[in-house]
């Protein structure tokens, strides 16, 4: 399954497109797809230039965490820097 | 030190300015993510993995104490509260939002800093010697050369779009601090047997994808002539360069195809081509900016200070750190003092905004209020007085800034890695924390003598793992983290491109694997061997027998 993520446009924090079409710094809350809807949904996302700095789909399973062959990027990612976790959005899940 | 003049500081203002209305567009959809990139990028401004991240220019590593300042007020305001130094002498804010660059920048320039050249196709901020204007053993400052060279590439018409970006360094020890045998160019001041002072010219190193040890194209090049080389070199690597495939775009591929002496033959051509005149400063101009370096007014003091001897023998933690943190001084009475920060488990190269506060006091109270930031990511105090550095010391370590181990195996290069980077394959940073934490004991540290372990998340050798003593490049294998390991490279003046010992470690193995090579070093050194001597003198071949043997 695919959901859309990319990086905030005024922070660049990391997020996730929502079910609602609003976007979530929770990968938990982030809508998912079949691989073969993800297409048109990115370039929606894409086209809300002032929303986001960029976008594009990751691989997530049916749990909800990154996976595939990106899984541990996508999974520092949502998180934040392991080596620093008071920082990212795991610091404000804590 | 350098100030600026009218010119520097209206062209700062103004780029702001220009940066200012580009994000006010940029926000309100005017402009596109691939309008605005590569506007950002001229700025300095780069988007990483958890947010943007801001890359403040460090013109040859010297920071006055109110510039330390206003980088510890950027990332108390601003950011997360530190900053991370970088490999080129610069410094990095890892969470700045994009609606406050401007401000961010508007406040940098109040204290003559700025991003430019930190980022893009174009000359790229120089770097040079942290010891400058201190070292036993420069011919003289090189920084008045840096600051030329700075003030010919800034904003250079004929240069703002090159193949590929372009560094330079520039040395004046016969130590080389500055590693400018693996920049696209390498200037070494020297004096020749007739006594006169000029540069050896070194064209085509670097590291990346494809690394490469420099070629001299000029054994001397007269110091009045320096700008008018630089042209000529620029101008053939602009011209025959490649611009067809990004990973063969550098100067050292065009070098290296070409071969060292063709490549010197263009350069020469083009040079003798030059109205030089043009190009090149004026004595007088010369001299003005030389006087901007001229040395503080040192006092005159006896080479031995009672109070640093009396506070070596009484204070043990003290005299460690003074054997290993202290440097010799061209001037009595004082020193040269390195400020690690890579203490044990720690992140290389960050710096807290109290930490930066506190340098930038001692910086101003002792030290003619210079600060040198280094490319192995730590910072230095140039000028000291030996009888102030007890006191120093205390101050320093009571914000964990004294760590004993400068170039010692926990003084690890690292960059960003997958923590950070958007480039990055693999994390860097945890594995310069477990190899700091294996080898902590100070006393083996010491033992273990010199030994540059650099770390690389990815191709691009940010870490500059081709240069380490042992080298460690992160490679990623179907999604998992694995490590591949280099050895017997030198970014010093011997030096070499250290050769890849076998197959990808993974992340579980790599330190261990270190310990075994350092293990094994540690029963075949002889006399005073340091690691990179005993791998040169038995080869590779035993290095890596004692690597995978009982893997």
């Amino acid at each position: 399954m695919k959901a859309v993520t990319g990086n905030r446009l005024a922070d660049g924090a990391v997020v996730y497109l929502r079910d609602d079409d609003q976007w979530t710094s929770d990968i938990l809350k982030a809508a998912r797809f079949a691989d073969e809807d993800a297409a048109p949904v990115l370039a929606a996302a894409q086209s809300r230039v002032r929303e986001i700095a960029d976008a594009y789909l990751i691989d997530i399973d049916a749990g909800g965490a990154p996976s595939g062959r990106a899984s541990l990027r996508e999974t520092i990612r949502t998180a934040g820097p392991t080596v620093r976790a008071d920082l990212g959005y795991q610091a404000e899940r804590r | 030190m350098y100030r600026y003049d009218e010119f520097d500081a209206a062209m700062v203002a103004e780029r702001t300015e220009q940066f200012r209305g580009q994000v006010a567009r940029r926000l309100a959809g005017e402009l596109s993510e691939d309008e605005f990139k590569p506007l950002r990028l001229m700025n300095g401004l780069y988007l990483q993995l958890h947010a943007y991240m801001l890359r403040v220019a460090i013109p040859y590593g010297t920071l006055s104490s109110r510039q330390m300042r206003a980088l510890a007020h950027v990332a108390r305001k601003y950011d997360k509260g530190y900053g991370h130094f970088t490999t080129r002498q610069n410094i990095q804010f890892n969470w700045p939002a994009l609606v406050d660059v401007p401000d961010i920048l508007d406040d940098l320039a109040k204290a003559e800093l700025h991003a430019i050249q930190t980022s893009g196709n174009c000359i790229r901020n120089v770097t040079s010697d942290q010891y400058a204007g201190a070292a036993v053993d420069e011919v003289e400052d090189p920084r008045p050369y840096c600051e030329m060279i700075r003030q010919w590439s800034t904003f250079h018409p004929e240069f703002s779009f090159l193949p590929r970006k372009f560094k330079i360094a520039v040395t004046a020890a016969s130590t080389d601090r500055a590693a400018v045998k693996v920049h696209d160019i390498g200037l070494r001041l020297y004096k020749n047997d007739k006594g006169e002072t000029g540069f050896e010219v070194i064209v085509g190193g670097g590291l990346g994808r494809t690394p490469y040890v420099g070629h001299t194209i000029r054994e001397f090049l007269p110091k009045e002539h320096l700008l008018s080389y630089l042209e000529a070199i620029l101008r053939v690597y602009n011209l025959q360069g490649r611009r067809d495939n990004l990973y063969k775009a550098r100067i050292k591929i065009l070098v290296n195809a070409e071969g060292a002496e063709r490549f010197r033959d263009m350069v020469e051509a083009e040079w003798a081509l030059m109205d030089k005149a043009k190009v090149d400063l004026p004595v007088e101009e010369m001299a003005r900016i030389r006087a901007y370096f001229a040395a503080p007014a040192f006092a005159e003091l006896s080479q031995e200070s009672e109070g640093f001897d009396q506070a070596r023998t009484a204070d043990a933690a003290f005299a460690q750190w003074a054997n290993v943190n202290v440097a010799a001084h061209k001037i009595p009475g004082y020193a040269i003092v390195n400020i690690s920060l890579k203490p044990i488990a720690g992140v290389p190269g960050d710096a807290s905004d109290a930490q930066m506060e506190t340098v930038a006091d001692i910086a101003e109270r002792h030290s003619f209020d210079e600060i040198r930031v280094t490319h192995e990511q730590n910072l230095v105090l140039p000028h000291l007085r030996k009888d102030d550095l007890y006191a120093v010391w205390k101050a320093l370590r009571a914000v964990d800034l004294a760590t004993p181990n400068i170039g010692l195996v926990s003084d690890i290069i690292a960059c960003p890695g997958l923590d950070y980077c958007n480039l990055a394959n693999t994390r860097s940073i945890p594995v310069a924390q477990r190899i700091s934490e294996r080898f902590a004991d100070l006393e083996t540290q010491e033992d273990l003598g010199e030994l540059k372990i650099k770390i690389s998340g990815c191709i691009n050798a940010c870490g500059h793992h081709h240069v380490g003593h042992i080298g460690i490049l992160g490679v990623d294998k179907k999604g998992e983290e694995f490590y591949q390991i280099t050895l017997g490279g030198s970014g010093a003046e011997d030096a070499a491109i250290g050769d890849i010992v076998g197959r990808g470690l993974s992340s579980g193995e790599v330190v261990d694997a270190v310990e075994k090579l350092i293990e094994f070093y540690r029963e075949n050194r002889q006399n005073s061997e340091r690691f990179l001597d005993t791998y040169r003198r038995l080869g590779a071949e035993p290095f890596k027998e004692a690597l995978y043997a009982a893997a």
